[in-house]
Order: structure tokens, then sequence, then C-alpha cells
């Protein structure tokens, strides 16, 4: 054993940059893990953005067929010359659009050819043709081209994702239809559009008419009701149990389970819902009054944390102040306390609706899973939300939602970071130094 | 009533902290319009005291008063006495100035127009240009009330707390420790302050400050480990105490 004490200055010295080198090396060790751990991270969001935004990006254009039309135009109007929508509802849209694409193509004789060449159109191609015609009214332009979707497999083609290299019977088109296709594009009578019906449409069986707008709409309704009953509540059992709650054991059983709360599995609380609001109260199923109500429950203790925090750091000063000229306990706390934690609140308040907005499982449970074609239009019509949609095409068949579920992914990270963004930006605005 | 001139009685007041008994049986007579200084080291008890004449001690869950405080000859202690009403009666100024994030005007207005003490705008405008002269800080802000209140100095974010506290027309003001966070020459203004007040108020005064005392308080108590050692005249108890430990710790000796 060395005795330290007895060492002369210089040997110290020695003794002490000996295990200098040692420290030093540690140090550099512990940087270098931290730097490995943290390159691992990134890597891995770089890989899964970039996977994402490249399966997704396509999506964002729609193939179209270039059709020769002659509507007959006395079939369909009125004598005002508006379109009669009874007489429209008769008239075979579709029929005119095949009848068409057969022009081009006289050669195809036989049921199942002229089938097969029906299938480059898309199956709701009639339908929304006749949809923009009726609402505009009349018909200013019945004979020339007209631009109509394709049916999903041409999309996929033109846009490469489906390999013409693998054999016939493993491909959804035929080299016959191929041929077709190479055909139409030879005559200039295909092309990519920017895919208007993503943005604008709700959900579809035919990938090139499904959009995330229904979805979109549902997550913003719910996300709406959400806010409407969780801040509220959550801001008031706050302030109760910072400043009300007599400290006991009961306040102690519900603190500890409120943070509890923060960590139940969400599709429990989708369960609850249906037990409870669906089951019990009898409310609709599939509607984003419910989902919200769900979500709600689940962001609540997320709300109250955060509430709680903001109250505590509000320096008590201020409320010894408001209590000192004679304010009651609660208009201490709504006129002193709860504006200057405010920013706090509303920071958790976004931090919680983002949670929910990326939460699919507690709406599968109350129904908000069902295949919906409609925009719902009220808190009550039946709607999904925008994780759900992701969940719903990821789980169809056909190659085009694979795409349209990759982009609608992006959509919502998307609202994700800015609602993130929004909940910093405000933060560093409003927060206050004493 | 025995003696008039009695605004606020004591009577066995013992205060715990959880299981920590913060003052033991502590009796005292504060005579009206006039300034009561309460010395004594640090943890000695005289803020907890101080404390106890307008229910502060209600806020922190763990305390428990007991005894008699009367004012005006009614038991303020009591269950049915509404701290809300006591602390319109009895003002309080804190250690540290803590002014409302909120603009000047705000900050002297919200006692009189939560206590509905102004029936029109006029009345409150009157009230707060009242308070703020006999807080001596009209002069300086008569031209800014709607700026904010944390951009005074600390000296005048001091004297807008005391502006606060007189607005709600109390009977009796508590300061707790009011200059320890001042220099000497923003003290020096608050002592001014004080002496010009306690023709209105009884005013009841913690300090860490021996000569403050001395030179404010027309009445001193000293207190040790949570017992008032010694009541009485301040010229009395700093010049001639009659208790060893008073003269220990105004000595310089403990504390």
């Amino acid at each position: 054993m060395t005795n330290f004490a007895e060492l002369s200055t210089e040997d110290r010295l020695k003794h002490l940059q000996g295990t200098l080198a040692k420290r030093h090396a540690k140090e550099k060790r512990l940087k270098t893990y931290g730097i490995i751990a943290i390159t691992f991270a990134i890597t891995f969001l770089v890989v899964l953005l970039t996977t994402v935004v490249s399966n997704g990006y396509t999506a964002l254009q729609q193939t179209e067929m270039r059709l020769a039309l002659d509507i007959p135009v006395e079939e369909l109007v009125d004598e005002n010359g508006t379109i009669d929508l009874k007489k429209s509802a008769d008239f075979n849209w579709s029929g005119m659009l095949k009848k068409s694409l057969r022009k081009n193509f006289p050669e195809v004789k036989g049921m199942m050819d002229r089938r097969n060449l029906s299938d480059l159109l898309s199956a709701n191609a009639g339908y929304e043709l006749r949809q923009d015609l009726e609402k505009m009214g009349r018909i200013d332009r019945p004979s020339g081209y007209f631009w109509v979707k394709t049916s999903d497999d041409v999309d996929m083609l033109m846009k490469g994702r489906m390999s013409r290299d693998i054999p016939e019977d493993q491909r959804r088109l035929s080299n016959v239809q191929i041929g077709w296709v190479d055909q139409l594009v030879d005559q200039g009578a295909i092309r990519k559009v920017f895919n208007k019906s993503f943005f604008t449409k709700a959900d579809s069986r035919e990938p090139e008419s499904a959009g995330i707008l229904g979805a979109v709409v549902g997550s913003a309704l719910a996300l709406i009701v959400t806010v409407v009953f969780a801040l509220p509540l959550a801001v008031m059992a706050a302030i109760y149990l910072e400043y009300f709650a007599k400290p006991g054991r009961v306040t102690d059983l519900i603190e500890v389970n409120i943070n509890n709360l923060a960590a139940v599995p969400s599709i429990v609380f989708g369960l609850l819902g249906l037990a409870v609001f669906l089951g019990f109260f009898g409310m609709p199923r599939s509607a984003p009054l419910v989902g919200g109500m769900v979500l709600a429950l689940m962001t609540l203790p997320t709300i109250i944390i955060a509430t709680r925090a903001s109250i505590r750091a509000v320096p008590s000063s201020i409320r010894d102040a408001a209590l000192g000229i004679g304010a009651s306990p609660m208009q201490a706390a709504l006129d002193h306390v709860l504006p200057l934690a405010a920013p706090g609140i509303l920071t958790g308040t976004i931090i919680g609706l983002a949670q929910a907005l990326g939460e699919t499982a507690p709406l599968i449970m109350i129904g908000m899973v069902a295949f919906i074609v409609d925009v719902p239009d009220g808190l009550t019509s039946p709607a999904t939300a925008l994780p759900v949609q992701i969940f719903i095409w990821s789980d169809s068949a056909e190659r085009a939602f694979y795409e349209r579920s990759s982009l609608a992914i992006v959509c919502l990270l998307l609202f994700l970071i800015v609602m993130n963004l929004t909940a910093v930006i405000l933060r560093k605005k409003l927060e206050r130094k004493w | 009533m025995t003696d008039m001139t009695n605004k606020l009685t004591a009577k066995n007041v013992d205060v715990f902290y959880g299981e920590k008994q913060a003052l033991k049986s502590v009796s005292i007579d504060i005579q009206d319009k006039n300034v009561t200084a309460f010395i004594g080291p640090s943890g000695c008890g005289k803020s907890t005291f101080l404390r106890c004449f307008n229910r502060m001690n209600d806020v922190i869950p763990s305390a428990r008063v007991s005894g008699e405080i009367i004012l005006d000859g009614v038991d303020i202690n009591s269950d049915d006495i509404d701290p809300v009403l006591l602390r319109a009666q009895v003002g309080m100024v804190f250690q540290k100035p803590n002014p409302f994030p909120k603009s000047i005007y705000d900050n002297v207005s919200y006692g009189p127009r939560i206590h509905g003490l102004a029936a029109h705008k006029d009345d409150l405008d009157a009230i707060v240009e009242d308070s703020l002269k006999k807080a001596g800080l009209w002069a300086e802000v008569a031209d800014r009330l709607q700026d904010q209140a944390t951009g005074l100095s600390g000296g005048q974010q001091q004297r807008l707390c005391i502006a606060r506290a007189i607005a709600v027309n109390p009977s009796v003001l508590l300061m707790d420790e009011p200059c320890s966070a001042l220099d000497p020459i923003a003290t020096a203004v608050i002592e001014d302050l004080i002496e010009g007040l306690k023709s209105r108020y009884s005013i009841i005064i913690v300090t860490h400050s021996m000569q403050q005392a001395a030179r404010v308080s027309e009445k001193t108590a000293y207190f040790h480990l949570g017992k008032l050692v010694e009541f009485g005249d301040t010229k009395q108890i700093f010049t001639n105490p009659a208790h060893e430990q008073t003269e220990a710790y105004i000595s310089g000796k403990i504390g």
C-alpha cells in the first residue's frame, strides 16, 4: 500500500496524472456510447421517414385515360337545358365510357376480352363523370375528349409499382391488357395528374376514388369533443387536487391512480367506452362524439399531470398575495394562478391531443373502424379517424391502397409535427419569468 | 372588553406544523393605531405568530392553530369566522414583494373589486389613487398605471403591495419582514411610510433588524424558540430588557 501522505510533491503529481488518464478514457467511452445511441436513433428515424415517403409520394398522382365521348344531351336534360337528375340516374354512364374505349380497339371481340378491356377503366369512372356534370348542372361541351380515371391496376403499372417481369398469372394485368395500355400510352391517351380525390373524398372500395378527407374530418371532430370534455375536467381536477383536497389516504389513492391511468393501454379505454357509452348509455356507434369522449378519458390524466406541474411552477407568493387581501381560494386559483399556469396547461393539452390523434385501438372498439364513404357532417354521423383509416387501408389487398396508406401516414405525421411545433412555440412565447 | 385600546388579543396560542410545535402558549395584547415589532432569531416563531392574525396558516395543510385570537371582541380563530372576511380587515405585506404580474392599476384594484367596495369605475379609480397616495407611490406611477407592476423596482413593488393591502381598508396591517429584500434607501422609504400609516392602522411588523424595530415601533415582542420571552415598550426592551435572553439577543450575543 502506498501512503499518499508521505509521497513527495512530484510523486503525488505523477500518481494523479496516472489516474487522470484513466478517468479521461472513461469519459471518452461514455461519450462514444452516447453518440452511438443517438446515431442509431437518428438512422432509424431517417430510414422510417424515407420508407414512408418513398412508398407514399406516388399516391399524390393518379393516372387518367383520355376518351372521346359524345354525350347524348337530349337524353339527360329537361326543357331548360339543365340536367334532369332522374334522367341522369337512369342513364348508363359507365356503358358510354366502355363503348368509347372499345372504339379505340376495334379488333377486340368476344365477351371476355371486352370485359378485360373495360377493366382498364376505373369502376367509378362513369359515376364520377356523372357527378361532375351534375354539379355543373348543364352540359356545355357534349362531345370531345374527356379524361377519366383508370383502374388502380393501370395506375400501379404506370407508376412502376407493377413489374412486367413477373409471370402473367401472378400479375393483376394480363399481357394483352398491358399491350392495350401501351397502345394508349403511344396514342398520348394516358396521363398522370394530381390526385385530388385523395384530399377531397372519403373512403372507397376503389383505391383511385379513396381519400382521407372523411378520416381527417372524423379525427378533427373527435378531437374537438376531446378538448371540450377533457380540458375543463382536467383543469378543475388539477386545481382541486393541488389546492382543495385534504391530504390523506384518499387523496394519495386518487393521485396514484391518476398517474397509473396515464399508463393504461389505450384499448382498455376503448373497452370502457364500448361498455359505458355504447352499452349503457346507448350512444351511436362509430360516432366522433363517442370517439372523442373515449379519447378524452385517455387524455385526462396527461392534462391533469401537466396542469398540476404548471400550477406548482407558479410561485406560491402570488397565491399568498391574493389570499392575503381576502380572495377566496377559488378566486386566487382562477384569477391569478390559472392565467400564469395557462401556457403549461396549453402545451400539456396539445401534447395530449397529439397523442389522442394517433390513437387507433380505442376507436376500433367503439366502431370507428367502419367502412364509411361519406365525409361526416356532424358529431353523431358515422365516421372514422385518420390512424384508423391507415389501419383499414393497410389491411386491403390492392397494391394501390399500400401507397395511399403510406401517404396518409405522411399526412398524420405532418399533423403531429404541426401540433407539437405549436406546443413548443406557445411555450417559448408565453413562458414568463419571475 | 377590558381595555378599549387593545385591538388584538392573543390568548394561549399554540401552533403545530405536523408534530412539531412552532409556537408555545403565546399571549399578547396589541394596541390600536400603534406599531408593534416582533423580533427574535430565525425560526423563533415570530412569522408563524404573525400569520395567525389573518389565518394565513390555514393555507399550510399541516399547520394547526389553537388558542384564542380576539380582534375587536371576536375570536377570529373560531370555526365560524370566514378567513376571507377576516383578511379584508387584516391586511398583509409579505417578505418578498409579490405584485401580481398585471398592471399597477389591476394590482391595487383587485381587492376592492372582489369585495365589491366600489360601485362605479370612478369609485375604483378614487380608491386606487387614494391607496397609492397613502403608500407614497402615487407621484411615481400616476402616469403609468397600466404598466406592468413587475417592471417597478423592488422598493416600489413593496410599496405597491402596501397600497394593495390598504386598498381594502383594513384596520390591521401585518408586515412580514417587509424590507428584508430591499436596499437601505428603499428600506428608509418604507420605514417613513410605516410612520405615516400608524395613525390609521394597527401595524404589526416582523423584522430581523433590531435597529428597524427600534426605529419604527412603540412596542416590541421578543420571541425565542416558539415562546414569547418579553413584551414591552420598545425603549424599555432596548435599553433595559427584563430578561437575560432578550439582552443577549439585542446585544448580539445570540441570534
